[in-house]
């Protein structure tokens, strides 16, 4: 029995030559091969992927360009999702574009509404009570938690884990936005940051609640990463590919847990030290490799780091009152000027760049979304990788087309 | 911030050492904020951006944020603060009531007068700074076009800085600030075909946001070249 070699380019017999000009009269010796038609290799394929494929996360659409199935080119497109938010934003009071702000990342409203209320804030120069600042942080790592915690999920479920893992993060997820539902009266579209503050109190069983959900939370991590984190097939899938290196990061602007996992350290919580976070005792985890194994790696790292910063906030929070009684909501016209207020999102830096021309309405309002700007490096990561591992790669950079097309 | 950085008027110092001709100005920002910028001179702004991602001292590695602004033209109304001469009539007879001496100095008194000036427009790009290496920051550049019509070029700072790449599409995008050394300036927001530029400030909205030249247009004025409409009064055609 003689074993026949599988059929491909490069079992064609040398002498034969693509095109046939010059094929050769006698058949070749040995097992007979089919002759593979050569001309297809070296054609390039473009692929529309999106706006409407599962994996994108949303309507984003990608144009890849192939070589077999290797990407050699790729081109982010955007936009089906744009409705101008900053024209929105200049047409409205400072106060009404608080709700649109939800809407920007709607995973994490809570983030973004400070760090709205943060711009404005250094607009105004108005100050925040110590509770608030505590309120704001506690729903900040909150959004940490959830955001990541979907992002593992999403991440897997790209891989094609069929959702068994994506359903054990929504579980959590559940959690934390009951939490959010309780205080604001919705579960994703809080609305809960006030300029000077935070719109409601929270109660001693808000808090107490928060507290359970946070002594619980390490157990669901152990459970999470004791089914994924040293899986061999994850590890397979995850590891060496999409490698951001450290210079490229920067220059490219990549915030958040994505430059992290490519080894820069730069966490706007503690180089900025806004609100009270130079007040907690947290560590900021650092890639090595920054590969979407890293990436996925780094996100549940901070969610314990997250953790600790939870546990004292929730055991230290003063009494007192959540919102300045000298803010002005209504009529609230700041003095001509401008400012940039930026933290430390779960996506990476998210930021508010404001103009007044002393009107109730910003004379400019700007959102800088770090998705969108995440996006920058997609191509450079995808080369040389096939499209499967894109949709991973994809995955790993953690966008919100919400928040890219705005 | 960790380290102190250099204020906006020590930067602009420094730049013009090392640029002796480049038009650095420093504009101040009223609000509490104090985020003051520099206002660079376009035709060096790039070698200035270089300067100051490479400055040991600086080294603004991480451009933020990059965005527009839009100024269109506009009527300012200065009041400005003149000392004018008492014309002879009044001042004698302000002078015959209180009988001064005759060595008294001419009257003069100070008039307010408001001029009506035209600021020109113009379009600006802000550029956030800060530095992942020694993380201070924000220093800000603004650069600004000639005009809002035809002088709206301004040179990319995306050689420099990689994350102005899509920023800078979005500017050119939604401002119509063409960007000269970006390597792929298209629409990244609107679609390819769209004509306008949204952000501004004088965009009018169009009344049918689903109007778009379709195919069927042209079908149909050909159409109507093949069958002429009969004219008004002409003969109906006869029944077969």
């Amino acid at each position: 029995m003689t074993s026949v070699p599988p059929i491909s380019r490069d079992s064609a017999p040398a002498s034969w030559t693509p095109g046939g000009a010059s094929a050769p009269d006698l058949p070749p010796a040995g097992p007979h091969l089919r002759q593979v038609h050569d001309s297809f290799h070296g054609d390039l394929l473009e692929v529309s992927m999106g706006p409407h494929h599962p994996s994108t996360h949303g309507v984003f659409r990608m144009v890849v360009t192939l070589d077999g199935e290797t990407i050699v080119k790729l081109k982010p497109v955007f936009g089906y999702l744009h409705r101008n938010h900053e024209k929105l934003g200049e047409n409205t009071t400072y106060l009404a574009s608080m709700p649109y702000t939800d809407r920007l990342d709607y995973l994490n409203s809570m983030t973004n509404n400070w760090a709205y209320a943060l711009a404005v804030e250094k607009l105004a120069g108005l100050t925040v009570p110590e509770r608030a600042e505590y309120l704001r942080i506690i729903l900040a790592e909150l959004s940490r938690l959830l955001n990541h915690t979907c992002l593992a999920g999403f991440l897997l479920h790209d891989c094609g884990t069929s959702g068994t893992p994506l359903m054990y993060a929504f579980r959590e997820r559940e959690r934390i936005l009951d939490l959010f539902e309780s205080l604001s009266g919705s579960r994703m579209m809080c609305n809960f940051q006030r300029f000077g503050g935070c719109r409601t109190d929270a109660s001693p069983e808000w808090l107490d609640a928060a507290r359970r959900l946070v002594d619980g939370y390490g157990r669901f991590l152990d459970e999470f990463e004791a089914l994924i984190t040293g899986n061999e097939i994850v590890m397979a899938r995850l590891q060496g590919s999409g490698i951001l290196r450290p210079a490229l990061a920067i220059s490219a602007g990549v915030t958040g847990p994505m430059l992290r996992a490519s080894g820069v350290d730069y966490d706007l919580r503690r180089v900025d030290g806004y609100g009270l976070y130079p007040r907690f005792d947290f560590r900021i985890p650092l890639g090595a490799h920054g590969d979407t194994y890293d990436r996925y790696m780094i996100r549940v790292l901070e969610m314990r780091e997250s953790l600790k910063i939870l546990r004292p906030a929730l055991r230290d929070i003063p009494a007192g009152p959540v919102l300045d009684p000298k803010t002005k909501l209504r009529g609230f016209r700041p003095k001509p000027g401008e400012a940039y207020g930026r933290l430390e999102g779960p996506k990476g830096e998210i930021g508010f760049y404001l103009v007044s021309d002393g009107t109730p309405n910003p004379y400019r309002y700007r959102v800088r979304p770090p998705s969108f700007i995440n996006l920058t490096i997609l191509e450079d990561l995808c080369l040389g990788h096939t499209v499967a591992d894109a949709v991973i790669i994809l995955g790993s950079v953690d966008i919100v087309l919400g928040e890219v097309d705005r | 911030m960790t380290s102190a950085m250099e204020s906006p008027e020590q930067i602009r110092g420094r730049l013009l050492t090392r640029f002796p001709d480049a038009a650095v100005a420093v504009v101040a920002n009223p609000g509490p904020a104090a985020q003051h910028s520099l206002l660079l001179d376009p035709t060096r702004a790039v070698e200035i951006a270089a300067f100051l991602r490479d400055d040991p001292a600086l080294r603004l590695d991480f451009c933020s944020n990059v965005t527009g602004l839009d100024w269109p033209e506009r009527e300012v109304i200065e009041t400005i603060k003149k000392t004018v001469p008492l014309s002879p009539v009044t001042g004698a007879a302000a002078a015959g009531a209180t009988a001064p001496g005759p060595s008294a100095e001419p009257a003069t008194k100070i008039v307010e007068e408001k001029i009506k000036r035209l600021q020109p427009g113009c379009l600006e790009v802000v550029y956030h700074l800060y530095s992942m290496a020694l993380k201070h920051g924000p220093v800000i550049l603004r650069l600004r076009t000639g005009n809002r019509a035809d002088q709206v070029s301004l040179p990319s700072l995306t050689p420099i800085w990689r994350s102005c790449e899509f920023q800078e599409r979005e500017v050119f995008d939604l401002f119509g600030v063409v960007f000269r050394g970006h390597p792929d300036l298209r629409r990244i927001l609107m679609w390819d075909e769209f004509r306008d530029h949204p952000m501004r400030k004088d965009y009018v909205e169009p009344d049918d946001y689903e109007w778009e030249p379709t195919p069927h247009e042209a079908v149909l004025a050909k159409a109507r070249a093949h069958y002429p409409t009969p004219a008004p009064g002409a003969p109906a055609a006869p029944a077969p």
